[in-house]
C-alpha cells in the first residue's frame, strides 16, 4: 500500500477532538497519542492513560531530603563537633526545624522535575519529536498508526465527521526535523 | 473541563471579540517574534544606565569593604539589608500568585503568573546580592555552606537564622526557577515551532524537546501541582526565616512574635503592588489589555487591601504590645519610632501602608489605571520604609546612651539601591523581549470557559436567567477592554 505512516487528524476545537477519540474508539480503531497546545482535561481517562505515579516520587524524594538535611545537622552539630554555646544543649531539635524543611522541599522539587524530566525524555538540546508543527499552537493533533489500522478510508471518515478540519498522510513520523 | 460552562456571575477573564487558539499565540508571541519597539529601548537603555551604576557601586564596595557604606558601630545593619528585605518581599507575589492561587482554583492567575514569577526570580537576584556584599570578602561567600573545610571541619552554626537564611533564600531561588522554567516549556514550544533558521534551534535547546503529547500533559499538571503544594509553605518559610534574623536577637524593637506573620503579609503587601506597578505598564505597552483584564487589576487592589490592613493591624499591635510588655526597653524603642528623629520615616511607613491601601476601599479608586499604579508605587516606597524603620531605628539609639547614633547613607549606598532597581528591570525587559510574558497554554484553558466571547454565545442561546445576565453587563462598566458593542451583544438571539 501507501507509505502513510501516520494519519493525523487535526482539530481546532478541543471538544471535537475529545469527539473524535469517541469515535474512533467506537470503530476499534487504536489511537497512537495526541498532541495538544494546552491540557485537556478528561482526555487520559478516554485514552486509557493510568494516574501518574509522579506524587510517590515526590514524596520519596522528600522523605530523603528530610532524612539527609537531618543527618547533616546532626552530624555537624552533634556528632563530629559540638560546640559549646552558652551552654546551650548541642542537639537543639527546635533550630533544626528551619534547615530540615529547606532541605526537604529542595529535594522534593528537584528530583520530582528531575524525574518527570527522565521520564518524558525532557533534556536541553533533545530534538522535539513534533508530528504537526501546530500542536503547540491552534491544532489538537490525534495521530493514528497507519499500520496498525488499515483502513485509511474509515479513519479519514471518522476524523472528518468528528470535526477534523484537515486529514494528513504523514510518511514520516516526525516532521519537525529535516 | 474546556466545555466546561462557567457561572455567567463570574467577570470574564479574557476579553475581545473573535479571540481564537491562534489569536492567543499570535498575540501572546508578538512582542517576542518581532523587533523590540522604541518604548522598550528607553526603558532598556534607562535600566541599564541603572544597572552600571549598580556595577560601579557594587564593585566600589568590594574593592573598598563595607565601610564604603554609611554603617557605624552602632548602626552595623541599614540600607543593605532593608533592601535584601525589600526585594525578597518583592519577590514573594511571584510564587503567591503561581503556587496558592493555583492551590486555590484562582484562574485569573493564568494570564498573570509567568511575569510574576519572572519577577520573583529577578527579585531574590537583587536581594541576594545584598547578602554577598554585606559578608564584606564575597569571595568567601560559600563559608555560609557546610563544606568540610582545613580547620578540622569546622561546620557553620546551624543554631544562627542567618545560616537559616542562606538555607532558605537559596531554595527559595531553586524552587521558584525549576516552577517558572517548567511552566515556560509548552511555550518556548509553541515559540520554537513557528520560528526558523538559528532562532528555531534556539528555542528547541530552551525547549527541551516538547511536544505536547497526552502523557507529558498529564505529568506536567501532577508537577505543577506538587510544586505548588511544596511552594506555599516555602513561601510562608523563607519570609518568617528573614523575620528570625531580627527576631530571634534581644535587641528591642526586633525581639517580637508577632514578626513572622508580620512579614509574610508586608511581604504579599508589597510583592502585589510590584506586580501591579510593572502589570499596568506591560498591558498597555504590550496590548495585552484582552489578557489582563480589569478584573485582575481589582483582584490584585483587593488582596493589597487586606494585606495591608493585616499590616496595618501588626503595626498597631507592635506598639499595644509594647505598652503592655511594661518593658521599658521595648516602651522606648516604640516611643522613638513614633517620635524621635526617626519619627519621619515611621510617619511615611504609617501613611504608605495603612492609609493609602484604605483608599481601595472604593470601587472608583479599585478600578482607576492610573490611581493604582501610583498607589502601588506608594505602597511600594512605604515597604522600603518598613524595612529602614525596623532596622535602622531599633539600632540607633542602643542600650548605652554615649553610642546612639544617626545613619547617613554614602553614594554607595544609594548607588547599591538604585542601581539594583536598574538591574531588576534589565533582567524584567530582556525576560519579555525573549521570552512569552503571559503562559500561552493557560489561557488557552480559559477560552472556552472563561472568556466574554463564550459567556456571549452562551448568553445569545439562553443559557442563562435575565437578571444573572444583567449582573453580568453590570459587572462589565469598569473594564477599560469592553466596548459599549460586547455588551450590547449581551441579548438573547
Amino acid at each position: 500500500m501507501s507509505n502513510t505512516k501516520y494519519i493525523i487528524g487535526s482539530f481546532a476545537d478541543p471538544d471535537d477532538l475529545m469527539h473524535g477519540i469517541e469515535k474512533l474508539q467506537a470503530n476499534n480503531i487504536s489511537i497512537y497519542d495526541c498532541y495538544t497546545p494546552m491540557p485537556i482535561h478528561g482526555i487520559e481517562a478516554k485514552l486509557g492513560v493510568r494516574p501518574s505515579r509522579l506524587p510517590i516520587a515526590a514524596f520519596c524524594f522528600g522523605a530523603l531530603g528530610a532524612t539527609l538535611g537531618f543527618s547533616l545537622l546532626y552530624y555537624t552539630m552533634a556528632y563530629d563537633w559540638p560546640m559549646n554555646i552558652g551552654g546551650k544543649p548541642s542537639l537543639p531539635l527546635p533550630n533544626f526545624v528551619p534547615v530540615t524543611f529547606e532541605c526537604t522541599i529542595l529535594l522534593c522539587a528537584l528530583g520530582m522535575v528531575a524525574t518527570f524530566f527522565f521520564r518524558n525524555h525532557l533534556f536541553p538540546g533533545r530534538a522535539p519529536r513534533v508530528m504537526d508543527l501546530r500542536a503547540t499552537d491552534d491544532r489538537f493533533i490525534l495521530a493514528v498508526d497507519a499500520r496498525e489500522n488499515t483502513d485509511h478510508a474509515l479513519v479519514d471518515r471518522l476524523l472528518k465527521e468528528a470535526g477534523a478540519v484537515e486529514v494528513k498522510y504523514n510518511e514520516r513520523k516526525y516532521v519537525s526535523y529535516e | 473541563m474546556s466545555s466546561h460552562n462557567e457561572s455567567i456571575l463570574r467577570e470574564p477573564l479574557v476579553t475581545g471579540k473573535d479571540i481564537t487558539y491562534a489569536q492567543i499565540t499570535d498575540d501572546i508571541l508578538l512582542p517576542v517574534e518581532n523587533k523590540p519597539n522604541k518604548a522598550w529601548w528607553i526603558g532598556f537603555i534607562v535600566a541599564a544606565c541603572g544597572a552600571m551604576l549598580w556595577v560601579i557601586s557594587v564593585g566600589y564596595t568590594f574593592w573598598t569593604g563595607i565601610g564604603a557604606w554609611g554603617l557605624n558601630k552602632t548602626v552595623g545593619w541599614a540600607w543593605d539589608i532593608t533592601d535584601f528585605v525589600w526585594w525578597v518581599g518583592i519577590g514573594h507575589a511571584g510564587t503567591l500568585i503561581s503556587a496558592v492561587l493555583l492551590l486555590f482554583r484562582q484562574n485569573w492567575r493564568n494570564s498573570i503568573n509567568r511575569s510574576a514569577e519572572a519577577m520573583t526570580i529577578f527579585a531574590v537576584i537583587c536581594a541576594a546580592t545584598y547578602v554577598v556584599a554585606h559578608m564584606g570578602r564575597p569571595w568567601l561567600a560559600y563559608w555560609i555552606f557546610p563544606l568540610p573545610n582545613q580547620f578540622g571541619s569546622l561546620w557553620v552554626n546551624f543554631n544562627s537564622p542567618l545560616v537559616w537564611d542562606a538555607f532558605a533564600i537559596s531554595t527559595y531561588f531553586t524552587v521558584s526557577l525549576v516552577f517558572w522554567y517548567c511552566g515556560l516549556l509548552p511555550d518556548i514550544a509553541s515559540v520554537r515551532d513557528r520560528a526558523t533558521g538559528l532562532r528555531r534551534r534556539i528555542y528547541s535547546i530552551l525547549s527541551f524537546g516538547w511536544n505536547g503529547s497526552v502523557k507529558t500533559w498529564q505529568r506536567f499538571e501532577i508537577v505543577s501541582l506538587i510544586l505548588a503544594g511544596i511552594s506555599t509553605p516555602l513561601v510562608l518559610s523563607v519570609h518568617t526565616i528573614v523575620s528570625f534574623d531580627f527576631a530571634t536577637s534581644v535587641i528591642p524593637g526586633w525581639h517580637t512574635t508577632i514578626f513572622p506573620p508580620y512579614f509574610v503579609a508586608g511581604a504579599i503587601f508589597s510583592g502585589f503592588a510590584m506586580v501591579q506597578t510593572l502589570l499596568l505598564i506591560l498591558r498597555k505597552v504590550l496590548n495585552f489589555e484582552h489578557y489582563i483584564t480589569m478584573f485582575h487589576i481589582e483582584s490584585m487592589n483587593k488582596i493589597i487591601m487586606v494585606t495591608g490592613s493585616i499590616v496595618g493591624i501588626a503595626y498597631l499591635t507592635e506598639l499595644f504590645i509594647a505598652w503592655y510588655s511594661g518593658s521599658e526597653y521595648e516602651m522606648y524603642a516604640f516611643a522613638n519610632r513614633v517620635a524621635g528623629p526617626y519619627a519621619w520615616a515611621y510617619w511615611s511607613m504609617m501613611t504608605c501602608n495603612v492609609i493609602s491601601p484604605q483608599l481601595f476601599w472604593f470601587k472608583k479608586i479599585r478600578t482607576s489605571i492610573p490611581i493604582s499604579w501610583v498607589l502601588s508605587i506608594v505602597v511600594n516606597i512605604g515597604m522600603w520604609f518598613e524595612r529602614f524603620v525596623i532596622i535602622v531605628t531599633s539600632l540607633h539609639r542602643d542600650y548605652l546612651p554615649s553610642s546612639w547614633a544617626m545613619f547617613y547613607p554614602t553614594w554607595t549606598d544609594v548607588g547599591i539601591f538604585v542601581g539594583s532597581i536598574g538591574l531588576f528591570f534589565v533582567l524584567f525587559l530582556l525576560f519579555l523581549r525573549f521570552l512569552p510574558g503571559i503562559a500561552i497554554a493557560e489561557v488557552k484553558l480559559l477560552l472556552k470557559s472563561a472568556s466574554l466571547q463564550h459567556k456571549t454565545k452562551l448568553v445569545q442561546e439562553g443559557a442563562f436567567p435575565e437578571e444573572q445576565v444583567e449582573f453580568f453587563r453590570e459587572s462589565l462598566d469598569k473594564y477599560d477592554s469592553v466596548t459599549q458593542e460586547d455588551i450590547n451583544a449581551l441579548r438573547k438571539k
